[in-house]
Protein backbone atom coordinates (compact mmCIF):
# COMPACT_ATOMS: atom_id res chain seq x y z
CA UNK A 1 0.00 0.00 0.00
CA UNK A 2 3.18 2.55 0.44
CA UNK A 3 4.17 1.67 -3.01
CA UNK A 4 0.89 2.48 -4.03
CA UNK A 5 0.74 5.74 -2.48
CA UNK A 6 3.91 6.52 -3.33
CA UNK A 7 3.29 6.26 -6.87
CA UNK A 8 0.01 8.01 -7.11
CA UNK A 9 1.98 10.90 -5.29
CA UNK A 10 5.08 11.14 -8.05
CA UNK A 11 2.24 10.74 -10.68
CA UNK A 12 0.34 14.14 -9.59
CA UNK A 13 3.53 15.55 -8.83
CA UNK A 14 4.78 14.87 -12.51
CA UNK A 15 0.56 16.28 -13.39
CA UNK A 16 1.72 19.48 -11.63
CA UNK A 17 4.45 20.03 -13.39
CA UNK A 18 3.09 19.54 -16.71
CA UNK A 19 0.45 21.68 -15.67
CA UNK A 20 2.94 24.75 -14.72
CA UNK A 21 4.82 24.62 -17.49
CA UNK A 22 1.03 25.68 -19.10
CA UNK A 23 0.80 28.55 -16.61
CA UNK A 24 4.23 29.62 -17.87
CA UNK A 25 3.52 29.11 -21.43
CA UNK A 26 -0.19 29.65 -21.84
CA UNK A 27 -0.45 32.54 -24.87
CA UNK A 28 -3.36 34.39 -23.12
CA UNK A 29 -4.81 34.83 -19.42
CA UNK A 30 -7.87 32.36 -20.13
CA UNK A 31 -5.29 29.51 -20.42
CA UNK A 32 -3.70 30.31 -17.03
CA UNK A 33 -7.08 30.14 -15.87
CA UNK A 34 -7.61 27.23 -16.57
CA UNK A 35 -4.31 25.77 -15.52
CA UNK A 36 -4.43 27.08 -12.42
CA UNK A 37 -7.89 25.62 -11.51
CA UNK A 38 -6.56 22.32 -12.55
CA UNK A 39 -3.79 23.63 -10.31
CA UNK A 40 -6.43 23.70 -7.24
CA UNK A 41 -7.70 20.59 -8.13
CA UNK A 42 -4.65 18.25 -8.37
CA UNK A 43 -4.00 19.71 -5.00
CA UNK A 44 -7.12 18.59 -3.76
CA UNK A 45 -6.29 14.97 -4.86
CA UNK A 46 -2.77 15.32 -3.16
CA UNK A 47 -4.48 15.98 -0.27
CA UNK A 48 -6.82 13.03 -0.14
CA UNK A 49 -3.87 10.66 -0.92
CA UNK A 50 -1.48 12.58 2.01
CA UNK A 51 -4.83 12.10 3.86
CA UNK A 52 -4.89 8.44 3.41
CA UNK A 53 -1.25 7.90 3.82
CA UNK A 54 -1.10 9.99 7.40
CA UNK A 55 -3.86 8.74 8.50
CA UNK A 56 -5.63 11.76 9.78
CA UNK A 57 -8.99 12.19 8.35
CA UNK A 58 -8.80 16.08 9.07
CA UNK A 59 -6.85 16.32 6.33
CA UNK A 60 -9.92 16.33 3.91
CA UNK A 61 -11.83 19.71 5.60
CA UNK A 62 -8.66 21.11 3.81
CA UNK A 63 -9.36 19.80 0.32
CA UNK A 64 -12.95 20.99 1.15
CA UNK A 65 -11.35 24.40 1.72
CA UNK A 66 -8.86 24.38 -1.04
CA UNK A 67 -11.97 23.17 -3.79
CA UNK A 68 -13.90 26.00 -2.42
CA UNK A 69 -10.88 28.82 -2.87
CA UNK A 70 -10.58 27.18 -6.58
CA UNK A 71 -14.06 27.74 -7.31
CA UNK A 72 -14.23 31.07 -6.41
CA UNK A 73 -11.01 31.78 -7.97
CA UNK A 74 -12.09 30.80 -11.12
CA UNK A 75 -15.92 32.72 -10.81
CA UNK A 76 -13.16 36.01 -9.78
CA UNK A 77 -10.87 35.94 -12.54
CA UNK A 78 -13.90 35.63 -15.19
CA UNK A 79 -15.89 38.17 -13.66
CA UNK A 80 -12.64 40.16 -14.20
CA UNK A 81 -11.70 39.00 -17.84
CA UNK A 82 -15.38 39.50 -18.65
CA UNK A 83 -15.32 43.35 -17.38
CA UNK A 84 -12.07 43.96 -19.58
CA UNK A 85 -10.07 45.51 -16.90
CA UNK A 86 -6.10 46.86 -18.03
CA UNK A 87 -4.40 43.27 -18.38
CA UNK A 88 -0.90 42.30 -19.81
CA UNK A 89 -0.75 38.92 -21.10
CA UNK B 1 -9.10 -7.12 -1.25
CA UNK B 2 -10.04 -3.95 0.29
CA UNK B 3 -6.80 -2.88 0.08
CA UNK B 4 -6.46 -4.02 -3.98
CA UNK B 5 -9.29 -1.79 -4.53
CA UNK B 6 -8.12 0.89 -3.06
CA UNK B 7 -4.92 0.67 -4.51
CA UNK B 8 -6.60 0.57 -8.04
CA UNK B 9 -8.71 3.43 -7.33
CA UNK B 10 -5.97 6.12 -6.34
CA UNK B 11 -3.47 4.79 -9.16
CA UNK B 12 -6.28 5.30 -11.64
CA UNK B 13 -7.16 8.87 -10.18
CA UNK B 14 -3.80 10.07 -10.18
CA UNK B 15 -3.45 8.62 -13.69
CA UNK B 16 -6.59 10.52 -14.68
CA UNK B 17 -5.19 13.70 -13.11
CA UNK B 18 -2.42 13.14 -15.26
CA UNK B 19 -4.25 12.90 -18.22
CA UNK B 20 -5.54 16.00 -17.40
CA UNK B 21 -2.60 18.33 -17.16
CA UNK B 22 -0.98 16.14 -21.07
CA UNK B 23 -4.40 17.08 -22.24
CA UNK B 24 -3.89 20.79 -20.86
CA UNK B 25 -0.31 20.90 -22.03
CA UNK B 26 -1.00 19.40 -25.61
CA UNK B 27 -4.31 20.37 -26.93
CA UNK B 28 -4.33 23.23 -29.40
CA UNK B 29 -7.32 25.84 -28.29
CA UNK B 30 -8.61 27.53 -24.76
CA UNK B 31 -11.74 25.08 -25.35
CA UNK B 32 -10.32 21.93 -26.19
CA UNK B 33 -8.05 22.34 -23.34
CA UNK B 34 -11.06 23.25 -20.40
CA UNK B 35 -12.84 19.75 -22.54
CA UNK B 36 -9.61 18.32 -20.79
CA UNK B 37 -9.08 19.51 -17.61
CA UNK B 38 -12.77 19.66 -16.39
CA UNK B 39 -14.25 16.33 -17.10
CA UNK B 40 -10.68 14.25 -16.01
CA UNK B 41 -9.69 15.97 -13.22
CA UNK B 42 -12.59 15.86 -12.10
CA UNK B 43 -13.44 11.90 -12.40
CA UNK B 44 -9.58 11.62 -10.87
CA UNK B 45 -10.29 13.62 -7.58
CA UNK B 46 -13.81 11.66 -7.70
CA UNK B 47 -11.82 8.09 -7.93
CA UNK B 48 -9.24 9.52 -4.98
CA UNK B 49 -12.05 10.67 -2.35
CA UNK B 50 -13.75 7.06 -3.54
CA UNK B 51 -10.69 5.51 -2.42
CA UNK B 52 -10.23 8.19 0.89
CA UNK B 53 -13.56 6.80 1.80
CA UNK B 54 -13.20 3.36 1.76
CA UNK B 55 -9.81 3.62 3.82
CA UNK B 56 -11.52 5.40 6.83
CA UNK B 57 -14.83 3.71 6.38
CA UNK B 58 -16.42 5.42 9.36
CA UNK B 59 -20.05 7.34 8.71
CA UNK B 60 -18.66 11.25 9.38
CA UNK B 61 -15.43 10.90 7.29
CA UNK B 62 -17.64 9.21 4.51
CA UNK B 63 -20.00 11.71 4.53
CA UNK B 64 -16.97 14.12 4.28
CA UNK B 65 -15.59 12.17 1.02
CA UNK B 66 -19.13 12.15 -0.88
CA UNK B 67 -19.51 15.69 0.12
CA UNK B 68 -16.24 17.13 -1.79
CA UNK B 69 -17.17 14.93 -4.18
CA UNK B 70 -20.52 16.07 -4.96
CA UNK B 71 -18.93 19.70 -4.65
CA UNK B 72 -16.71 19.05 -7.47
CA UNK B 73 -19.37 17.73 -9.31
CA UNK B 74 -21.74 20.90 -9.10
CA UNK B 75 -18.82 23.33 -9.19
CA UNK B 76 -16.24 21.72 -11.92
CA UNK B 77 -19.35 22.58 -15.09
CA UNK B 78 -20.21 25.98 -13.42
CA UNK B 79 -16.41 27.28 -13.38
CA UNK B 80 -15.55 26.07 -17.02
CA UNK B 81 -18.94 27.24 -18.67
CA UNK B 82 -17.89 31.07 -16.71
CA UNK B 83 -14.20 30.62 -17.91
CA UNK B 84 -15.21 29.44 -21.58
CA UNK B 85 -17.59 32.51 -21.86
CA UNK B 86 -14.84 34.93 -20.69
CA UNK B 87 -12.61 33.68 -22.90
CA UNK B 88 -15.13 33.83 -25.89
CA UNK B 89 -16.05 37.05 -25.06
CA UNK B 90 -12.12 38.22 -24.76
CA UNK B 91 -11.54 36.75 -28.41
CA UNK B 92 -9.31 34.22 -27.56
CA UNK B 93 -8.26 32.40 -31.05
CA UNK B 94 -10.12 29.09 -32.37
CA UNK B 95 -8.13 26.11 -33.31
CA UNK B 96 -6.98 26.58 -36.64
CA UNK B 97 -8.91 23.29 -37.63
CA UNK B 98 -12.33 24.35 -35.88
CA UNK B 99 -14.77 23.44 -38.02
CA UNK B 100 -17.95 25.43 -37.34
CA UNK B 101 -18.21 28.48 -35.00
CA UNK B 102 -22.15 29.05 -34.47
CA UNK B 103 -21.69 31.68 -31.94
CA UNK B 104 -20.07 33.86 -34.07
CA UNK B 105 -22.60 35.58 -36.48
CA UNK B 106 -25.26 35.43 -34.09
CA UNK B 107 -23.66 37.05 -30.83
CA UNK B 108 -22.94 41.19 -30.75
CA UNK B 109 -19.66 41.07 -28.77
CA UNK B 110 -20.30 44.89 -27.60
CA UNK B 111 -23.50 44.29 -25.57
CA UNK B 112 -23.13 40.63 -25.17
CA UNK B 113 -26.14 39.78 -26.85
CA UNK B 114 -27.48 36.83 -28.43
CA UNK B 115 -29.49 36.83 -30.93
CA UNK B 116 -31.54 33.41 -32.70
CA UNK B 117 -31.93 34.72 -35.89
CA UNK B 118 -35.77 34.82 -35.85
CA UNK B 119 -36.15 38.30 -34.25
CA UNK B 120 -38.12 39.41 -37.87
CA UNK B 121 -41.27 42.13 -37.59
CA UNK B 122 -43.52 39.33 -38.46
CA UNK B 123 -42.44 37.71 -35.50
CA UNK B 124 -42.95 40.35 -33.42
CA UNK B 125 -46.25 40.98 -34.06
CA UNK B 126 -47.06 37.48 -33.83
CA UNK B 127 -49.06 36.75 -30.31
CA UNK B 128 -47.85 33.60 -29.13
CA UNK B 129 -51.56 32.86 -27.42
CA UNK B 130 -52.69 32.53 -31.13
CA UNK B 131 -50.52 29.85 -32.08
CA UNK B 132 -51.02 27.64 -28.55
CA UNK B 133 -53.16 24.48 -29.50
CA UNK B 134 -55.29 24.97 -25.90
Amino acid sequence: MDTVILISQVIMGLALVLTFVRVVRGPSLPDRVVALELFSTTVVGMVGVYAIQSGVASFLDAAIVIALMGFLAAIGFARFLERGGPRDD
Amino acid sequence: MIEFIKGTLLITGALFVLLAAIGLLRLPDLLTRMHATTKAAALGVILIMLASAMHFAEVGIVARSFAIIVFILMTAPVAAHVIGRAGYFVGSRLWSGTVKDELRPNYDPLTHELKSGLETHENAKRHPRDTDPD
